[in-house]
C-alpha cells in the first residue's frame, strides 16, 4: 500500500468543490432561455378528476404553457412502470395498475401531479399552478395496507382484486410448520416496520431541454443510474430514443434509494420543453419531497420462531404485508420479496423457513428501495425475536445467537442466498470487547442510583450486496441486468480518465476508484480522473444502489485495467528490448524485473500514441473497456451493541453508546467506509427513536409533510459513534469488497430497540420510540 | 419592486428584485452564487446559511431587501485564495461531508460557532449548537470532529498571533 493506494486514508479529492461551494447540482445549472415548472398536485388522497380548467392560470403573468395528461397521452408520452415481474403463490402475474405521468382520470394519493405550468420565473409557475382550477370528485381513502386488504375497503386500481399486487411465498411451508408443531419453544412477535421518508438534503430536480435543431433531448437530472434513467424513457415511457436524448445527473445531494427512480417529473419537463419551446426546470421544495419521493419500509408482519429443547433454531415462519402506495415504483416489488425474504435465515442455521409476503396498494406515496431495501426489515424482524427469545429462554443473547450462528462456508439457507465468507463470531466478540459488555450491569446498577434505566441490546446482521448475477435476477423477474461498466483511457501523457457506470452522490468515488488506479500503476492521484454522470460520456452503466459500487462498479475498473496493464506491457516490453513477461509496473514505472532498465509510465503511454515505435500489428493507442457481470452478491455482516439511558419520568432516551462492528471485507478507503457506516447508524437510529411518517387514516392527508412534523435525527440526538472492522475477503469479486453503504441502516434498529426494551422491562414498543410511548411503555411495565 | 444593493465577499452588488425575493434567491439566481443551498421551506435545514453583518444567518429566512446596506459573506467568499479556510480545511481532513449539499451551511454555521466560542468548544455544545442544521449522510461524527478540530486550529493561530504581536 502506498501513501494514496489501497488502504490509505486519503482524504476526498471531491471536497475542494464541495466546501468552496463550487459543487454542481441541478438546480444550479442554467440554460439560456430556461424557464421554470411548477406541478398542480391532487390534495386529496383519492378522487375522481372531473374537469381541469386553465383559462385562469393561462392569463397569469408570466405564463408561457399548461399542460394536462390528456395532452401528454395524446402525444404517446407512456405509463410509469415497476421493472421487477413478481408472480403470485398461483402463477400469476403481480397486477400493475396504470401509472400516468400526469393523472387522467384519477388521483390516488395527495400529490399526485395532473398538470404542469410553465412560467418566465419560478414564483410565477408556482403562483399559476395555484390558479389551475381542478373539479374533483371525492372517494374514499386507505392508507393502511392491512386495512387495505379487508372487504368492503376503498379500490385503488381495477386491475388488482382487494388491493393485492400479489401473495408471494418463499421456502418450505409444511417443513417449516412440522417443525414448530413439534418444537421445544416458539417465539411470537407481531412486528410493524416504520413508513420512512427518505430526505436526501437536496430535494429531486429535472432540467429538460429539447434542441429542435438536432431534434434531440437533453436531460439534467438527481438521479443515482442516469443510464437507466435514459433506458426507462426511452424503451417504456416513449420519450425519445436513446440516441437521442442524453441524460446528466451532475452533483447530487444525497439519494439513498430515492433518486433511483425514474419519476414524472423528468419526463414532464423533457416533454413540456418541446411543447412550450424553452428548457423547463423543476425543483421540488420540501413538502414536494415529503409527498412524491418514494417512501421506505411500511411492513407488518406476524413471525414465530421455534428452537429445540437445547436452544437450537429450528424453523422460522415469517407472514408479511407490505405497503407499495398508490402505484408501482421502479423496483418495489423487488423490495419485500428477493431483497427482504431471501435474508431471512440471518447468521444463523435455521433449517427451515417459510415466507409469505403480500403486497398492496393503498392511497399513500409509491413505495420502494431506502437505505437497505428490505435487508432492514428482514433483520428488524430477525433480531428483535432472536432477543425476545433469549429473554424467554433465560438465555443470555449473545449465548444464544453464538449456538447458533453459521460457522462454515459456503453456506447454503432454505431461501436461495448461499453465503459464501464470514466470521460472525470475530464481530460480534469485537463489539461485545468494545461496548465493555462485561461491564455493563455496574454500569445499570450506578444509572438505577441515579433514577435512570439502563438498558443494553445487540443486533447481528447480514446483507446482501451487489445484486447478481445478472442471468440469476433476470429468472427473478428484473428487467435488468445488473453488471456494471468501466473504461479506462490511457492519454498520450500518461494521465489517466477512468470513465464509469457508477455514480456517487456521496460516497466519494472520485477518491476511492483513483486510488484503485495510482495503486496499480503507481501514478499519482492527481494524474487520474473519474468520470461519470454523463449518458454522452460513459457509454453504459446501472448506477449505485444496493452498495454495488465497490463490489461491482470498482471490479469492472479492474477487469478495463487488466487489459490495459497487459498492453502497456507489452509496449514496455518492445521499447526495453524485453520480454512482456519480465515487466513489471512499479512507481510510475515499467520494469525489466531484476535489473535497472525501465521506461516511465508516461513514456510508454506517449509512444502508444506517437505509435512510431510499437510492436509489430499493435494497434496504437491505450485505452480499454471492461463489463463486468458478478458471479454472486456479496455478504457484509456484522455485530451492533447499542446501550441507552431511559428517564423513566419523560420517557426520553438517551443513546450512550453505539457500537458497530462489521465486516465488509477488504477496503479500499477506511476514512470513506466509517464515513458510510456512521451515516448508515444515523439514519438507522432515526428509524428507531425519530422518523415516522403519518398519514391521517380517513383523509389521507400526510400529517408529516415538512421538517417541523417529521423528525429528523440533528446532532444532538446522536452519540459518537465506536466503529471497527473486521476482514474475511469476498471470495466473488477481484478485490474482495463486499460493500458498506447500507450496513449502518440495516444492523442498527433492532440493536436500539432491543436496548430500549432491556432498559425498561417491557417488550411491547414500536419504532420510532418516541418518549411518549417509552414513557407509556414503562407506565405499563411498572403496573404489573 | 425593491432596489437591493449590499456587499457579497467583498464586491459591492446591486440589483432590481421582486420584493418577496429571499436573500437565498438573490444569491443564486441573481449573484449566480450558488453555493447557497436550499433544502427546506421552514427554515430547518441550515443549507442556507451565510454570514451577514458577521452573524449567521439563514438566507431563506431573509428578504433580499432586508440585507440591503450588509456585508454578506457566502461560502464562496470564505477561503483565502487557493488557500482553505481553517475550517473548509478541517471538513475535508476529517471526512466531514459526503454528499456535499448541506456541507456550505454547516461550514458557515460552524464559523460563527468558532467564533463565538473564543474559550473552545466540547462535543456537547457543538452538537447542541448543530441543531439548525441538518444532514443526513454523514451521521454527524465526522462534522463534530471536523468544528472542534479547526476550533482548536484557530484557537492555536490566535494565540500565535496574539505572542507575536505582544
Amino acid at each position: 500500500m502506498g501513501m494514496e493506494g489501497i488502504g490509505a486514508r486519503v482524504a476526498r479529492k471531491e471536497d475542494k468543490r464541495f466546501v468552496t461551494g463550487l459543487g454542481r447540482y441541478v438546480d444550479d445549472m442554467v440554460v439560456p432561455g430556461m424557464k421554470h415548472a411548477a406541478f398542480v398536485r391532487s390534495p386529496h388522497a383519492h378522487a375522481d378528476v372531473k374537469k381541469i380548467d386553465v383559462k385562469a392560470a393561462m392569463a397569469m403573468p408570466g405564463v408561457i404553457g399548461v399542460l394536462t395528461g390528456k395532452e401528454l397521452k395524446a402525444d404517446g408520452i407512456g405509463n410509469l412502470i415497476c421493472g421487477w415481474m413478481i408472480h403470485s403463490k398461483d402463477g400469476t402475474p403481480m397486477k400493475m395498475g396504470a401509472w400516468s405521468p400526469l393523472a387522467v382520470d384519477r388521483v390516488r394519493y395527495v400529490g399526485d401531479a395532473v398538470a404542469v405550468v410553465v412560467a418566465e420565473t419560478r414564483a410565477q409557475a408556482r403562483d399559476a399552478a395555484e390558479a389551475v382550477e381542478v373539479t374533483y370528485k371525492e372517494r374514499k381513502a386507505v392508507t393502511d395496507a392491512v386495512a387495505a386488504l379487508k372487504s368492503g375497503a376503498p379500490q385503488l386500481h381495477p386491475e388488482a382484486d382487494n388491493n393485492l399486487i400479489y401473495d408471494w411465498e418463499i421456502g418450505e411451508a409444511k417443513a417449516t410448520d412440522a417443525a414448530i408443531a413439534k418444537a421445544a419453544h416458539v417465539t411470537k412477535m407481531h412486528i410493524v416496520n416504520n413508513r420512512l421518508v427518505p430526505n436526501a438534503m437536496e430535494p429531486r430536480a429535472a432540467l429538460g431541454h429539447y434542441d429542435k435543431a438536432e431534434d434531440h433531448y437533453t436531460c439534467w437530472t438527481t438521479s443515482q443510474n442516469p443510464h437507466v434513467a435514459r433506458l426507462v424513457m426511452s424503451a417504456f415511457y416513449n420519450v425519445a430514443p436513446e440516441n437521442k436524448l442524453r441524460v446528466i445527473a451532475p452533483d447530487v445531494g444525497g439519494g439513498f434509494g430515492s433518486k433511483i427512480y425514474i419519476y414524472p417529473e423528468e419526463i414532464v419537463c423533457l416533454w413540456a420543453s418541446k411543447k412550450t419551446g424553452v428548457p423547463v426546470k423543476w425543483v421540488a421544495d420540501r413538502t414536494e419531497s415529503f409527498l412524491t419521493d418514494a417512501h421506505g419500509r411500511d411492513h407488518v408482519t406476524e413471525v414465530q420462531l421455534a428452537f429445540d429443547k437445547d436452544n437450537n433454531m429450528t424453523a422460522l415462519k415469517v407472514d408479511t404485508i407490505a405497503n407499495l402506495g398508490a402505484y408501482m415504483s421502479l423496483f418495489s416489488s423487488s423490495v419485500p420479496t428477493y431483497l427482504y425474504a431471501t435474508l431471512l435465515s440471518g447468521q444463523y442455521r435455521i433449517p427451515a423457513i417459510h415466507a409469505n409476503v403480500r403486497t398492496v396498494y393503498t392511497n399513500t406515496a409509491p413505495v420502494d428501495a431506502y437505505r437497505g431495501a428490505g435487508r432492514p426489515e428482514a433483520t428488524y424482524l430477525l433480531e428483535r425475536v432472536v432477543e425476545t427469545a433469549a429473554r424467554e429462554l433465560g438465555v443470555a443473547p449473545a449465548e444464544l445467537r453464538r449456538k447458533n450462528f453459521i460457522r462454515e462456508f459456503p453456506y447454503q439457507t432454505p431461501v436461495i442466498m448461499c453465503y459464501d465468507a464470514g466470521d460472525y463470531e470475530a464481530s460480534l466478540s469485537a463489539a461485545m470487547k468494545a461496548a465493555d459488555y462485561d461491564g455493563f450491569s455496574k454500569r445499570r446498577d450506578k444509572a438505577k442510583k441515579a433514577g435512570k434505566l439502563r438498558g443494553i441490546g445487540m443486533s447481528c446482521y447480514i446483507e446482501a450486496c451487489g445484486i447478481a448475477p445478472s442471468a440469476a435476477v433476470g429468472s427473478l423477474g428484473a428487467g435488468v441486468g445488473l453488471w456494471e461498466s468501466a473504461e479506462v483511457r490511457v492519454n498520450g501523457v500518461g494521465t489517466i480518465e477512468v470513465l464509469t457506470g457508477s455514480h456517487s452522490h456521496g460516497q466519494g468515488h472520485e477518491t476511492t476508484f483513483a486510488q484503485l488506479v495510482s495503486d496499480r500503476f503507481g501514478v499519482p492521484m492527481d494524474s487520474v480522473s473519474i468520470v461519470h454522470g454523463d449518458t454522452d460520456k460513459v457509454q453504459m452503466g446501472m448506477g449505485t444502489y444496493g452498495s454495488r459500487s465497490g463490489a461491482v462498479g470498482m471490479s469492472a475498473i479492474v477487469k478495463a485495467l487488466d487489459k490495459v496493464e497487459a498492453k502497456a506491457k507489452k509496449i514496455a516490453a518492445h521499447l526495453l528490448e524485453a520480454d512482456e513477461g519480465d515487466i513489471t509496473i512499479e512507481n510510475g514505472e515499467l520494469k525489466v524485473a531484476g535489473t535497472d532498465k525501465a521506461v516511465p509510465w508516461f513514456q510508454m503511454a506517449l509512444a502508444a500514441y506517437t505509435a512510431h515505435n510499437l510492436p509489430a500489428g499493435m494497434e496504437p493507442g491505450l485505452k480499454e473497456g471492461a463489463f463486468y457481470d458478478p458471479s454472486n452478491f456479496t455478504f457484509p455482516a456484522g455485530c451492533y451493541i447499542c446501550e441507552v439511558e431511559v428517564d423513566p419520568e419523560t420517557g426520553t432516551t438517551e443513546i450512550v453508546q453505539f457500537v458497530a462492528a462489521d465486516d465488509f471485507g477488504n477496503i479500499i478507503n477506511p476514512m470513506i467506509v466509517e464515513g458510510q457506516v456512521h451515516g448508515g447508524i444515523a439514519q438507522g437510529v432515526g428509524q428507531a427513536l425519530l422518523e415516522g411518517c403519518h398519514y391521517d387514516p380517513s383523509s389521507g392527508q400526510l400529517l408529516t409533510a415538512s421538517y417541523m412534523d417529521y423528525t429528523m435525527p440533528r446532532a444532538g440526538d446522536l452519540p459518537s459513534f465506536k466503529v471497527s472492522t473486521s476482514n474475511t475477503p469476498c471470495p466473488s469479486n477481484p478485490l474482495g469488497i463486499k460493500g458498506c453503504g447500507e450496513a449502518g441502516a440495516i444492523g442498527s434498529p433492532p440493536a436500539v430497540m432491543n436496548a430500549i426494551t432491556d432498559a425498561i422491562g417491557n417488550n411491547d414498543l414500536t419504532m420510532p420510540a418516541s418518549p411518549q410511548k417509552v414513557w407509556a411503555a414503562v407506565k405499563a411495565a411498572t403496573k404489573h | 419592486m425593491s432596489e437591493v444593493s449590499m456587499v457579497v465577499n467583498g464586491r459591492k452588488v446591486s440589483g432590481s428584485v421582486e420584493d418577496r425575493t429571499l436573500l437565498v434567491h438573490f444569491l443564486r439566481e441573481t449573484l449566480g452564487l450558488t453555493g447557497t443551498h436550499v433544502g427546506c421551506d421552514t427554515s430547518q435545514c441550515g443549507a442556507c446559511v451565510v454570514h451577514v453583518d458577521g452573524k449567521a444567518v439563514k438566507s431563506c429566512t431573509m428578504l433580499a431587501a432586508q440585507a440591503s446596506g450588509s456585508e454578506v459573506v457566502t461560502i464562496e467568499g470564505l477561503a483565502d485564495g487557493a488557500d482553505l479556510h481553517p475550517v473548509q480545511a478541517a471538513f475535508k481532513q476529517h471526512h466531514g461531508l459526503q454528499c456535499g449539499f448541506c456541507t456550505p451551511g454547516m461550514i458557515m454555521a460552524a464559523t460563527d460557532m468558532i467564533a463565538r466560542h473564543p474559550e473552545g468548544l466540547d462535543e456537547k455544545t457543538v452538537r447542541d449548537e448543530l441543531e439548525g442544521n441538518i444532514c443526513r449522510c454523514t451521521g454527524y461524527h465526522n462534522i463534530v470532529q471536523a468544528i472542534l478540530a479547526a476550533s482548536k486550529e484557530m484557537g492555536k493561530a490566535k494565540k500565535g498571533k496574539a505572542k507575536k504581536a505582544a
